[in-house]
């Protein structure tokens, strides 16, 4: 984001009135329901949006965006591109390795469910643990998202070498077994990471706000999603999440989420509370 | 100098030197405040947020880390978490991102400023303190421009004051003051009409 916005030009009050139908016409003619995101940092993108496409007011950006499709693509991004890095929290990654993967090792089979991907390094990393872990060759990773264009960088794998000293510091403090070098190639400043990983990643198209549970899984990992939804979406991302999990399957959300203020609470139960995992109510 | 009748809510920002900074002035707040305290320190990224704890002993008001999607309570010091961006939303309510960091920082001085000025309008005090880093002087130019009111550090006291000049560079601030000027200030913020404690 920009230190463009908040700059002068729009007043707070015009703003909200626009708002509301901005996501109203966007939901219309795209099908993109925007309508349970929190409104805080969905004001923001937006405003930068504005800037990018040099739009005083948000009923021009909305003008631009339903006349001309082709603008829609890269709106997406701004609204719902979330930055991020292998092995973000590396004690998240820990806790799975030592306390949920000797549980997880008791399935014949595993599926794994990485909910709002983005550009993959959260199904990347669960990919190169498992391997570590042995369980890779057993499992498939289902990592959603609702925009296509970034599923597609998902699936291609590939990041800046220059975020590849990062990637590694957080791998190793997750209590790797082997080099994050061993998973990728590097060339033209670039680092491409490995087939091997990838034949165990689905990466598909999949909204949290419209469409429905796909398959029954032991674990999924939606880390910092939950916190740009409302009460009222998370609910029911949650309620997505129990209802895909088996019995005592796991949860694991970002490090400042939390179901306590959930009507869907009562799925879960604590089960590494620092690091934000939960397992699933088994008499549910 | 009085923001008495004048400021529902306060907005702070500072960087390098801030803990000192905010030393002096959070435990000179007297009980039963009403404005809310918005706070954002840039600290390490990798460090977990000590900040609360060290505040809550200081302080005679309550000091929290804030919690995404909770409800703001009157009279409470609220510090952005580490590695997050503190936001408001209508309510008013508290909101985390993990959007990416603004002038290299995240928490944003700059984000959490600029959602607040949507929340509190014209109500809304910002301060910005000490900080080698130009954060927030986007956000305090849009306290300004909103009618809000702006306190910044004076450059010359303040260990770094690069975000002090970065912000006098932008806008004009109402008041330019010392840590203990500032101290004074916020004294004069409102009490809570259901407060038993007059000052």
């Amino acid at each position: 984001m920009d230190a463009e916005v908040g700059k002068p030009g729009i007043s707070g009050r015009e703003f909200d009135v626009e708002f509301n139908r901005f996501i109203d016409a966007i939901y219309q003619m795209y099908h993109y329901d925007f309508r349970g995101y929190a409104p805080a940092s969905l004001r923001r993108r937006l405003k930068t949006a504005m800037n990018r496409f040099d739009c005083g007011t948000l009923s021009q950006l909305q003008d631009k965006v339903v006349h001309d499709s082709a603008v829609f693509p890269a709106l997406l991004d701004f609204l719902t591109v979330q930055v991020s890095e292998m092995f973000r929290d590396p004690a998240y990654f820990l806790a799975l390795r030592e306390r949920v993967v000797p549980l997880l090792r008791t399935y014949p089979w595993l599926k794994v469910w990485v909910a709002g991907c983005s550009a993959g390094e959260e199904a990347y990393s669960l990919a190169i643990l498992l391997h570590e872990e042995g369980l890779l060759p057993k499992t498939l990773i289902y990592a959603t998202d609702i925009n296509t264009g970034t599923l597609q960088k998902a699936a291609a794998g590939v990041y800046g070498i220059e975020r590849i000293a990062g990637f590694t510091a957080n791998h190793h403090k997750s209590g790797a077994r082997s080099s994050l070098s061993d998973y990728y190639s590097a060339a033209y400043g670039r680092a491409v990471f490995n087939k091997s990983l990838k034949d165990h990643i689905v990466f598909s198209d999949h909204s949290l706000a419209t469409d429905s549970v796909f398959a029954e899984v032991q674990l999924v990992s939606c880390r910092n999603v939950l916190i740009y939804f409302n009460r009222t979406l998370q609910d029911r991302a949650l309620g997505l999440f129990s209802e895909a999990l088996c019995r005592r399957g796991f949860l694991g959300i970002g490090a400042k989420e939390s179901t306590r203020f959930s009507s869907q609470a009562d799925a879960f139960l604590d089960f590494a509370p620092a690091e934000r995992i939960y397992q699933r109510r088994p008499e549910l | 100098m009085t923001l008495a009748g004048r400021i529902d809510a306060v907005v702070i920002g500072a960087s390098a030197g801030g803990i000192e900074a905010l030393t002096v002035l959070l435990p000179a707040l007297l009980p039963g405040l009403r404005p809310p305290i918005f706070v954002v320190v840039h600290l390490p990224r990798d460090r977990p947020s000590v900040l609360p704890g060290i505040f809550a002993r200081k302080c005679v008001v309550p000091v929290r880390e804030a919690e995404d999607k909770e409800m703001v309570t009157p009279g409470t010091v609220y510090f952005a978490p580490n590695d997050y961006h503190l936001l408001l939303d209508q309510g008013p309510q508290l909101a985390l991102s993990a959007d990416e960091p603004v002038h290299h920082s995240r928490p944003s001085v700059d984000v959490l400023f600029e959602s607040a000025v949507d929340v509190y309008k014209d109500r809304l005090l910002g301060i910005i303190l000490t900080g080698a880093n130009e954060d927030g002087a986007t956000g305090l130019a849009a306290v300004h421009d909103a009618g809000g009111l702006t306190i910044v550090q004076r450059p010359d006291t303040a260990l770094a004051p690069l975000m002090a000049l970065s912000a006098l560079k932008l806008r004009p601030a109402d008041w330019v003051l010392t840590l203990n000027e500032i101290a004074g200030m916020l004294r004069t913020l409102d009490a809570s009409p259901t407060s038993t404690q007059v000052n």
